[in-house]
């Protein structure tokens, strides 16, 4: 999964909710479409949240891992 | 991107534990490319001052859980059992039990509602305050935060009439 090249990063690592998920869409405007961006965070929440976001807001979540108590999302723009 | 599901939300609560819940879901909702409104009335009005003076109170909240942010964790786990005759009788009881809220908050990374406040306003979440409430409580337009429209009930539910989510606080 780690193979995946991230156009941009996003550290939310320490953010509670709602923080983690109000990063990305700032993030994501800053991207062409196609191309990925890397979010980490450690909020639990961030798993059902990340993906919710990307559902209403069409940009789709290409891979996310779990370690140690940090998530990772690789989000690519839509 | 637009998107045609709105949330529209009453916030009538101005308690620091219930000024969570608009300022969370309408951050939320505009991050999620939703259009939203918060129409903020009675006490609610408090949670638009250019600086709200937020306390949480255990009185009349029995289940308001009484923990310590500081300590080792043993001692952080003890949910003190203050009775209300403690809680009423001690002055400043209130400032105490915010105090603890805001520093649990922030050891959480939880934001403040300043902070959730402005991110509402910098996604363009429309916040109205109620017109009625104001004049009653004695409040001015110069008392609030810049960004945010005046109205009353009608204008409540014409935004309210073609939403899809719509919630009292």
């Amino acid at each position: 999964m780690s193979d995946i090249i991230a156009d941009q990063e996003l550290d939310c690592r320490g953010m509670n909710c709602p923080l983690p998920i109000l990063q990305p869409p700032k993030a994501i405007e800053q991207l062409n479409s196609g191309q990925i961006l890397k979010m980490t965070a450690t909020d639990p929440g961030s798993a059902n949240d990340m993906e919710a976001w990307a559902k209403r807001t069409g940009n789709e979540i290409v891979a996310s891992e779990e370690a140690n108590g940090e998530y990772t999302y690789y989000v690519k723009r839509k | 991107m637009s998107d045609t599901t709105k949330l529209v939300m009453i916030a009538s609560r101005g308690t620091l534990d219930w000024a969570y819940p608009p300022f969370i879901l309408g951050s939320t909702a505009a991050a999620l490319d939703m259009e939203v409104e918060i129409f903020f009335t009675f006490y609610g009005l408090e949670l638009l001052l250019k600086k709200p003076k937020l306390l949480v109170t255990p009185i009349g909240n029995p289940t308001m859980p009484m923990k310590m942010p500081f300590g080792p964790k043993w001692f952080q786990k003890i949910n003190w059992p203050i009775p209300n005759l403690v809680t009423t009788n001690v002055p400043f009881f209130d400032n105490i039990a915010t105090f603890l809220m805001k520093k649990t908050f922030k050891k959480h990374g939880v934001a403040s509602i300043e902070e959730l406040r402005d991110i509402c306003i910098e996604c363009g979440v429309k916040i109205i305050a109620c017109q009625m409430t104001m004049d009653v409580f004695g409040y001015t337009k110069e008392d609030f935060i810049d960004g945010i429209e005046f109205g009353g009930a009608a204008t409540m539910l014409e935004g309210a009439a073609d939403s899809t989510i719509n919630l009292f606080v």
